[in-house]
């Protein structure tokens, strides 16, 4: 079974809500990627979402953006990405999404991309920029390869597009809280709970909310109309201002165990 | 059999209806965007086809923007290069100094069709940000253009006269600080404020419907060349030139002629410092299919998927994609694509100026260096076009520089 799938079941049965994590790959380098993935697993983490660096990230605010720059500085391929996925994998078992450009998809050859994505332990993969209309051969190359074609629903998807999705989804559905690029927010959206009810109507798949939640109290808010939350630019900052430091890892995962306590609790 | 050689180009069937020129164009956007691009599609055909709409539109460009330009013989210029018959279409005449308000005013109506209160733009040499800016101001309407910080620097000019019609003028930091990340910044900005603001895009690019409806907004270009050539010669052009960095104001003059087979055309990119990576914007000559910027067309990237650095001493023409229709006829062979350097671009900007009196636009001016290669080599019966997109007022500093000119003391 998918490791997206299975976590969300297990997360089901437990009556716990789950949590999504996004750090961009390669920043400070591959490394400390690696290390930060299996520190997360054990941090209480359910879902890994890893953005590949790219030279135009147009969905991104600057923290995300900046994160991307400092993974293409530090030599971060699309191949290396792949290749840090596959030695997580020897020692975890954490699932894995990518978060990623049309383009770098694209020019691998998409299904070549998936097959090597699956090969290499990629559990999902999320294209920022490729909507569903866009994406017929990509829906059934990922189902080949056995992979969760994660969709995001906006706050302006009308209800027409939010039942197209919803057809397509696998794994979760990514519920992007509010418009706009990812970023930080001192308080998240309130009309939450109104879309998700939305989204639910049309599909038993859990949904994840994410852009915005910067802290322990904002994710706790939202985990209430949600499976689970994603949280990014708020860690993403920290691995910024730890950059190479040996309290990197201990930090953030510190932080990222505080989410999860009080989502979990 | 190609569409060349059957004789008819089928340009009223592209793009489709979900914006694809053949494998190029489309959508690939964020899922945020869908929706208000899918309105705007909408609200676009609607306006089209809407009697009311297009009055007001002619209105404007008659006493406003100036239409129509002048097609102008350019006897001095023929006689001096030795070959064919050269006409300029003048679009540097056109208020605010090149073919963008075209665009510009016609998009800022449908704008106001769709109660949009706020405009953004991107500009590279910011004849489209001025384009804009103005369009904003006569209607009143909050107007923020993004443009990159490097561009900011080599066409100030342009940001004056933005900031004198009141706009926002956004440096953009990130990446070359061209007109790439200008469109980045403009996208999120659009992101974030959709439901307030529309996006007036400059050129024939990004997602469906941009590229069909700024090619349409533009046509007119075209449909007057064609209509002033016929009553100028009593027949239709051989060849037509326009530079191309998106490619707007080139298949503005193009799209009229596709199915007229006896008329060649040529688009001109941005050689820069010669065809080698990151030193030019000539993306047919190192670039390859991609998705950048919400549609899918030759660009300039590496390997990887990573888009490459450009360089044009131009600002409007360095740019790592270009418009998907364009890929389209390139492939179609309709349209040659060919390119010209920073120096042949220069050469051309002072050779118009002594011969014709006319400054050009260092873009249009690539546009010019192509025909100053081609006309001698072409008989004398033989008419060319020239699509003069801008003129050179804001590229004077620059050039004067870079060809040593000093003032008097």
């Amino acid at each position: 079974m998918n490791r997206i799938v299975k976590r969300f079941a297990d997360l089901k049965t437990s009556g716990r809500k789950g949590l999504i994590i996004y750090i961009g790959a390669g920043d400070p380098n591959l490394e400390a990627t690696r290390q930060l993935a299996l520190a997360f697993d054990k941090a209480g983490v359910d879902v890994l979402e890893l953005g590949v660096p790219f030279s135009d990230p147009l969905a991104d605010g600057l923290v995300n953006q900046l994160a991307a720059q400092r993974g293409l500085e530090s030599g971060t391929t699309t191949p290396g990405v792949l290749a840090t996925v596959e030695s997580i994998r020897r020692e975890s078992q954490i699932p894995i999404v990518l978060y990623l450009y049309y383009n770098l998809l694209h020019r691998m050859g998409v299904d070549q991309f998936i097959e090597k994505a699956a090969a290499a332990g990629v559990d999902g993969i999320l294209v920022l920029d490729l909507p569903p209309e866009e994406s017929d051969q990509y829906g059934q190359w990922m189902t080949r390869a056995g992979l969760c074609a994660i969709w995001l629903v906006a706050p302006t998807t009308p209800e027409d597009r939010i039942a197209l999705i919803t057809r397509r989804a696998q794994g979760f559905i990514y519920y992007v809280s509010r418009e706009g690029v990812t970023g930080m927010q001192s308080r998240v959206s309130e009309t939450i709970g109104l879309m998700t009810a939305r989204i639910r109507a049309h599909t038993v798949i859990p949904i994840a909310v994410g852009f915005g939640i910067s802290n322990a109290e904002q994710a706790r808010t939202v985990a209430a109309s949600a499976e689970a939350i994603v949280v990014g630019s708020a860690v993403v900052n920290r691995i910024a201002k730890l950059g190479k430091s040996a309290e990197l890892v201990p930090q953030v995962s510190s932080f990222v165990r505080e989410l999860s306590q009080a989502i979990k609790a | 059999m190609s569409a060349i050689a059957s004789g008819v180009f089928a340009s009223s069937a592209m793009p489709d209806t979900a914006g694809h020129f053949g494998p190029y164009g489309g959508r690939y956007v964020p899922e945020t965007l869908v929706h208000p691009l899918q309105q705007l599609e909408d609200e676009y055909f609607r306006a089209q086809k809407d009697p009311a709409f297009q009055r007001e539109l002619d209105y404007y460009l008659r006493e406003f923007v100036g239409r129509p330009t002048p097609l102008y013989f350019a006897e001095r210029l023929t006689r001096d290069l030795g070959g064919a018959k050269i006409y300029l279409k003048r679009e540097d005449l056109l208020h605010t100094g090149a073919h963008k308000i075209n665009n510009a005013m016609g998009q800022i109506l449908l704008a106001r069709r769709m109660g949009k209160t706020r405009i953004i733009a991107e500009t590279g040499a910011g004849q489209h940000g001025v384009a804009t800016a103005t369009a904003a101001a006569m209607f009143g309407l909050e107007c923020v253009i993004y443009m990159g910080a490097v561009d900011c620097e080599r066409q100030s000019l342009n940001v004056y006269r933005m900031k004198m019609l009141g706009a926002t003028v956004v440096p953009v930091h990130a990446g070359q600080k061209t007109l790439k990340e200008a469109v980045n910044e403009a996208m999120r900005d659009w992101v974030t404020n959709v439901r307030t603001t529309h996006y007036i895009l400059g050129t024939a690019y990004g997602a469906h419907p941009y590229p069909v409806m700024v090619r349409n907004f533009h046509r007119v270009i075209g449909d007057e060349a064609r209509r002033q050539i016929l009553e100028q010669e009593e027949r239709l052009p051989d060849l037509l030139i326009a530079c191309v960095g998106g490619g707007s104001n080139a298949i503005g003059l193009f799209y009229p002629f596709l199915n007229d087979a006896s008329v060649k055309m040529l688009g001109v990119e941005a050689g820069g410092e010669g065809i080698l990576p990151e030193k030019h914007a000539a993306r047919f000559q190192g670039g390859s299919l991609g998705v950048l910027q919400g549609t899918r067309s030759y660009i300039l990237q590496d390997e990887f998927g990573q888009i490459q650095l450009t360089h044009s001493v131009s600002a409007g023409l360095d740019y790592a994609a270009v418009g998907p229709e364009h890929a389209w006829l390139k492939d179609q062979n309709r349209v040659e694509y060919g390119y010209a350097t920073d120096t042949e671009a220069l050469e051309a900007f002072t050779r118009l100026a002594r011969l014709e009196g006319i400054i050009p636009a260092l873009e249009s001016a690539h546009a010019v260096a192509a025909v100053i290669q081609r006309a001698p080599q072409l008989p004398s019966d033989h008419l060319i076009i020239v699509n003069l997109s801008g003129r050179g007022d804001k590229d004077v500093m620059q050039a004067a520089t870079k060809l040593g000119l000093t003032m008097p003391v």
